[in-house]
């Protein structure tokens, strides 16, 4: 009986937390079209964001080029198909693998600072001190982080995509002697607008979730620095969970256009 | 005093100065906790009123109702004769600009220098100074006021606690407001920062002839700035009167106040 009580109080809390995070979503909406737009704030928050996760989506974009092209070559080369190599790697690191990996690592990255930093500004009584004086917190605050995450995901997808794919070039010129050239005429040859539009759309998707998750999360934040750490973890956990459901939505509704 | 058994204290406050503060029968509750249980409060022109409860006593409840940060469940407030219940947005904003609000723990913004922190409050009230605003001078002039001129490009994490205090006085004057709320203003501050800090608050009223409501547990702070008192006890003026009226009071409850 006990047990039943506690799944049936969690998950009620849980879908208590997913009507006021829709609540959240929909005030950011409301707050973004109104005057006064918080215009230097939001440039100086893309940069502090695109700046800073940058090297991290260089390095991991880098390395799972040169992983994915590794593990998959002796296979291709058992089917006598390593020339589907550059296809191959395009396609999965357009589509699926550069937009995903990015937008986990800026989950871990921009998702977690935010749910600290408002936390932080929570508990410590600074949004309080915004409101009072006369400058509306949720426009200050959550309106231009989460519109500075929508708008760098994508861009850094790009970057972790091109970084990607220069991994997997890197490996195929050293074990197979394959070109520059070769094999990215190969890699835009097989890649079409149906691959690209999808994943961008995606990735803006993927942003929006990173920022309103860890905006939500540090916002309400609880009492005392227990709140701010546990504020900075549920944004992490929350958005990667909310990334694999839109990536699962995504991918179902582009199943259903190239269908028709 | 005026208490649940004496209420004389018509001579503290003449009937021809101003009411610039006035809380009826003030009511919040949080769950079955009623915080505050129908408190009253007037502040007139010029006055330092301090206002003594324990801890969770509802003393920074009935402060950030007074200034729109939380609702309170039934009566009203008034400020400078507006019932701020009442006010949208806009005007609160406004009327928030002659409130000055001195928090607990300063809550300076971290990511702003000393300036930027003072800057911040002017953004929105530039109609107050005209729109030529020289916001260099108000800013230099309210740090002068607290001492700090050569603190304007540090960092909050680089300011100790009473230097942080003086600073968030600064930023809570920029706006030259008629009246400041000051929340616990000694907390956390060794005796003789302390002491300054009190020097400072009477400096201030003097100058700009600003009223002042005061929460405070530390006596020696109500010894010296207290022009009237109130003891916050279950949710309700318990008893009020000038300093040496409640602290010469037989009253156990009152009596434990000073005995600290």
């Amino acid at each position: 009986m006990n047990k039943k009580q506690n799944i049936s109080d969690k998950l009620k809390a849980f879908f208590i937390e997913i009507g006021e995070l829709s609540y959240f979503s929909g005030r950011f909406f409301k707050e973004a079209f109104k005057r006064p737009f918080e215009l230097k704030e939001l440039l100086r928050q893309c940069y502090n964001m695109g700046n800073k996760s940058l090297l991290l989506v260089l390095i991991t974009g880098f390395i799972i080029g040169l992983v994915l092209t590794l593990q998959t070559r002796p296979t291709l080369m058992e089917f006598g198909a390593v020339s589907w190599m550059p296809s191959m790697v395009g396609i999965s690191i357009v589509r699926e693998i550069g937009p995903m990996i990015t937008a986990l690592v800026c989950a871990g990255r921009i998702g977690s600072g935010i749910g600290a930093e408002l936390g932080s500004m929570r508990v410590t009584e600074q949004i309080d001190a915004m409101e009072v004086s006369g400058t509306n917190p949720f426009k200050y605050l959550v309106v231009t982080r989460v519109l500075a995450v929508t708008l760098m995901i994508p861009l850094l997808v790009i970057v972790g995509d091109a970084v990607g794919l220069y991994g997997s070039y890197l490996v195929e010129n050293l074990k197979g002697n394959v070109s520059f050239q070769l094999y990215f005429n190969q890699v835009f040859d097989s890649i079409v607008y149906g691959d690209i539009i999808p994943a961008t759309i995606k990735s803006f998707f993927f942003g929006f979730a990173i920022g309103i998750v860890g905006c939500f999360k540090g916002y309400y934040c609880e009492k005392g620095t227990e709140g701010v750490g546990k504020a900075a973890n549920s944004a992490v956990v929350f958005s990667s969970l909310f990334l694999f459901v839109i990536d699962f939505i995504a991918v179902f509704v582009t199943d259903i256009f190239y269908d028709l | 005093m005026k208490s649940k058994k004496n209420t004389t204290n018509q001579s503290i406050k003449p009937q021809e100065k101003e009411i610039v503060l006035e809380l009826k029968n003030l009511r919040k509750s949080f769950g079955n906790n009623h915080v505050l249980n129908g408190f009253n409060l007037k502040l007139y022109q010029g006055e330092n009123l301090v206002i003594m409860g324990k801890s969770g006593s509802g003393k920074s409840v009935m402060i950030k109702c007074l200034v729109g940060l939380m609702e309170a469940d039934s009566g009203t407030i008034s400020v400078m004769h507006k019932d701020i219940t009442k006010l949208d947005q806009q005007a609160l904003d406004i009327l928030r600009a002659d409130i000055g609000f001195l928090f607990q723990g300063s809550a300076l913004y971290d990511s702003m220098t000393v300036r930027e922190n003072l800057e911040f409050p002017l953004r929105r009230h530039t109609k107050k100074f005209g729109e030529h605003v020289n916001t260099e001078k108000l800013v230099v002039g309210a740090l002068k006021n607290v001492g700090l001129e050569s603190a304007i490009d540090l960092m909050p994490s680089e300011l100790s606690g009473g230097m942080k205090r003086r600073v968030a006085l600064a930023r809570t004057l920029i706006l030259q407001p008629k009246i400041i709320l000051y929340d616990e203003p000694t907390s956390g501050l060794d005796p003789i920062t302390a002491k300054e800090i009190i020097i400072l608050m009477q400096d201030i009223q003097k100058k700009y002839n600003t009223s002042s409501l005061i929460i405070t547990h530390d006596v020696d702070c109500a010894r010296v700035i207290a022009e009237s008192m109130i003891l916050l006890i279950d949710g309700t003026n318990y008893a009020e009167g000038s300093f040496a009226e409640l602290s010469a009071s037989n009253d156990p409850k009152v009596k434990a106040f000073f005995k600290q």
